[in-house]
């Protein structure tokens, strides 16, 4: 029993010894350093409002050894303190910054490589650099060139137009069909249909297609044709009503404007089809438009058409849905051509006069493309030469 | 005066984007992002007369017993209620059900039947293919024999008949078919810089009804 107690004693005085001992301070192992980026420069990023600031460097060369990414830290002073605004990971040596403060105030930065099993190494800090916004974009020299060529080029045909000289336009056969589609609706007793396309008034596709419906609302207040203008955005529904109803007015037959023909459907894309599907099937027009810019819809749109027998004109700047409309349709507008329709169909000298125009704007791309080529094939020497003079790096 | 303030409207505001295009300032940008602001505004005022001319077409289709008319009655149906549900379960009045009834009817009813309206093209494209590609033109003809090819070009057993008809496949997809894409492509760029031009300098008015004159 005396020999228990002892024990239990011996016991709690090692216990109390080892657990009053302080406890052995525990080392942790310093982390591989590897070499931060170097060359890191900041600059105000050009062409922009100026709230951003661009970064580049040169990646550290220790990347291999446990490099995960690298931090960028931005601070208002060259000794800190520096906070993070940015990561990117291995593989990327530049960086904007795009929340800096717009006051146009003084910013350092470093950017710190780093990683899970590496202690993280800045760069020196770089600075100081201040955000600028810029009043001209320089990236879009070649597009305001482009443009007031371009400008040039329709304005001395307008011009031309203007002052009597006979402008040869070639004959569009889609365009050409429409007065005989719509004089066969007439002759049917049947109505025109005219989708305006499946994009808002703000795509260029949807304005020429509703210039086209000016005209065509026209032949069908002339021919007393009853029109029927299914609309999926609801501005382009209000800006077809104007357009069919000015028609009228403008024939001198208000009085024979149908209010209910220009209507809203729905601005889901497969609940418009079905609905123009329906409106086909059930009133048969002689004669559909398909007008503007579509997506998948195209075929079933026209495919649903053909089964009904009626005459088809489409008119699309889509390339992938022009495939579908050429086979389902008896005339296609291709790109250009729907925007030409209006020149065409309203025959104004000056309308005629911005095709001409376009016509040789494109002789003109033509020739730049060719002399691209000709470059392109003539080795590097002449290829310097003439970057050297247009100053291209 | 109704002609021409729309006119002028086009042509200061027309310019001055054109203008704001090519600058990159915040005044620019605060200038742009305010325009965007008041088309969605306009947009709004839209939906609203857009609602109308849709409420206005059915009701007049009832009346007038036109052809299937009563399915005129299951559309002004689906916009009521989900009209009422959308509202309700919406964050300013935030009825669960009527939100749960929202989700259900939209994931179990319009879902469905857009995949289905979907699901329609498949059988439309095997149609038009097939008319397509009747051998009845020597364009017909070409098309027919490119379009095989394509289609062997990018299945396995293409590469089992010819371990070439994959090269010829993306060969015909690269070459002839990209260059009169872009051919496409650059007519559509200058056309609609044209159009683009004809509105905003007063050329082109057919968008005001009539010859515009």
């Amino acid at each position: 029993m005396k020999r228990a107690l002892a024990a239990l004693l011996c016991l709690a005085a090692v216990s109390g010894a080892v657990l009053a001992a302080p406890a052995p301070e525990i080392v942790a192992p310093a982390l591989p350093a590897v070499a931060p980026p170097a060359d890191v420069a900041a600059s105000d990023t050009p062409n922009d409002a100026g709230l951003s600031v661009s970064l580049t460097w040169r990646a550290s060369p220790d990347e291999a050894r446990g490099i995960e990414g690298y931090e960028i830290l931005r601070s208002d002073a060259a000794d800190g303190p520096y906070q993070r605004v940015g990561y990117v990971p291995v593989g990327i040596d530049g960086y904007d910054d795009q929340a800096v403060p717009a006051d146009g105030q003084d910013l350092y930065y470093r950017v710190s490589a780093v990683g899970g099993g590496i202690a993280a190494a800045e760069s020196p800090a770089v600075g100081p650099v201040r955000s600028r916004q810029q009043w001209y974009n320089t990236a879009k020299t070649n597009a305001l060139v482009g443009t007031l060529l371009f400008t040039l080029i329709v304005v001395y045909f307008i011009n031309g137009a203007k002052s009597g000289r006979h402008l040869f336009i070639r004959r569009i056969a889609g365009l050409t069909a429409v007065e005989e589609a719509i004089g066969r609706a007439t002759e049917m007793g049947k109505p025109i249909l005219f989708c305006p396309g499946m994009d808002g008034v703000t795509s260029i596709s949807t304005l020429a297609a509703l210039n086209i419906l000016g005209q065509v609302a026209k032949k069908a207040a002339e021919y007393d044709t009853p029109l029927l203008v299914p609309n999926r955005d609801p501005i382009v529904y209000t800006v077809a009503e104007e357009i069919v109803k000015e028609a009228y007015t403008e024939i001198g037959r208000p009085d024979a404007y149908n209010r209910d023909s220009v209507f809203y459907l729905t601005d889901n894309q497969m609940g418009y089809t079905s609905g123009v599907n329906g409106i086909m099937t059930r009133e048969k027009p002689a004669t559909n438009f398909f007008m503007g810019y579509f997506y998948a819809e195209s075929l079933v749109l026209a495919e649903t058409g053909a089964t009904t027998g009626a005459i088809q004109i489409a008119g699309t700047d889509s390339v992938t849905q022009l495939p579908f409309f050429i086979t389902a349709c008896d005339y296609t507008l291709m790109g250009e051509e729907l925007y030409a329709a209006s020149a065409y169909l309203g025959k104004q000298p000056m309308l005629i006069g911005t095709l001409k125009a376009q016509d040789w704007s494109k002789a003109l791309v033509g020739l730049l493309l060719l002399a691209g080529t000709a470059l392109a094939l003539a080795g590097p020497g002449p290829r310097q030469l003439v970057m050297k003079m247009l100053s291209i790096e | 005066m109704k002609r021409q303030l729309p006119l002028m409207i086009v042509l200061v505001l027309g310019i001055a984007f054109t203008v704001q295009f090519f600058i990159p300032s915040r005044a620019s940008e605060v200038t742009y992002q305010t325009a965007l602001q008041w088309w969605l505004v306009m947009s709004s005022f839209a939906m609203v007369l857009a609602l109308g001319s849709l409420v206005n077409h059915h009701v007049l289709k009832i009346k007038r017993r036109k052809e299937h008319w009563a399915f005129s009655w299951v559309t002004l149906a689906g916009l009521l209620v989900m009209g009422a549900l959308g509202i309700m379960g919406g964050p300013s009045v935030g009825l669960r059900w009527a939100n749960a009834a929202y989700n259900q009817l939209f994931l179990f009813v319009q879902a469905p039947m857009d995949s289905a309206m979907f699901a329609i093209l498949a059988f439309y494209m095997a149609s038009a293919s097939y008319r397509a590609f009747r051998a009845r033109s020597k364009e017909a003809t070409v098309l027919l024999i490119a379009g095989f090819v394509v289609m062997l070009g990018i299945i396995p057993f293409g590469a089992m008949l010819w371990r070439r008809i994959p090269d010829i496949s993306e060969w015909i997809m690269m070459v002839p078919n990209m260059a009169s894409k872009r051919g496409i492509l650059l007519g559509i760029g200058l056309g609609s810089t044209a159009t683009a031009l004809k509105i905003i300098l007063g050329i082109e008015r057919s968008w005001l009804g009539g010859s515009g004159k």
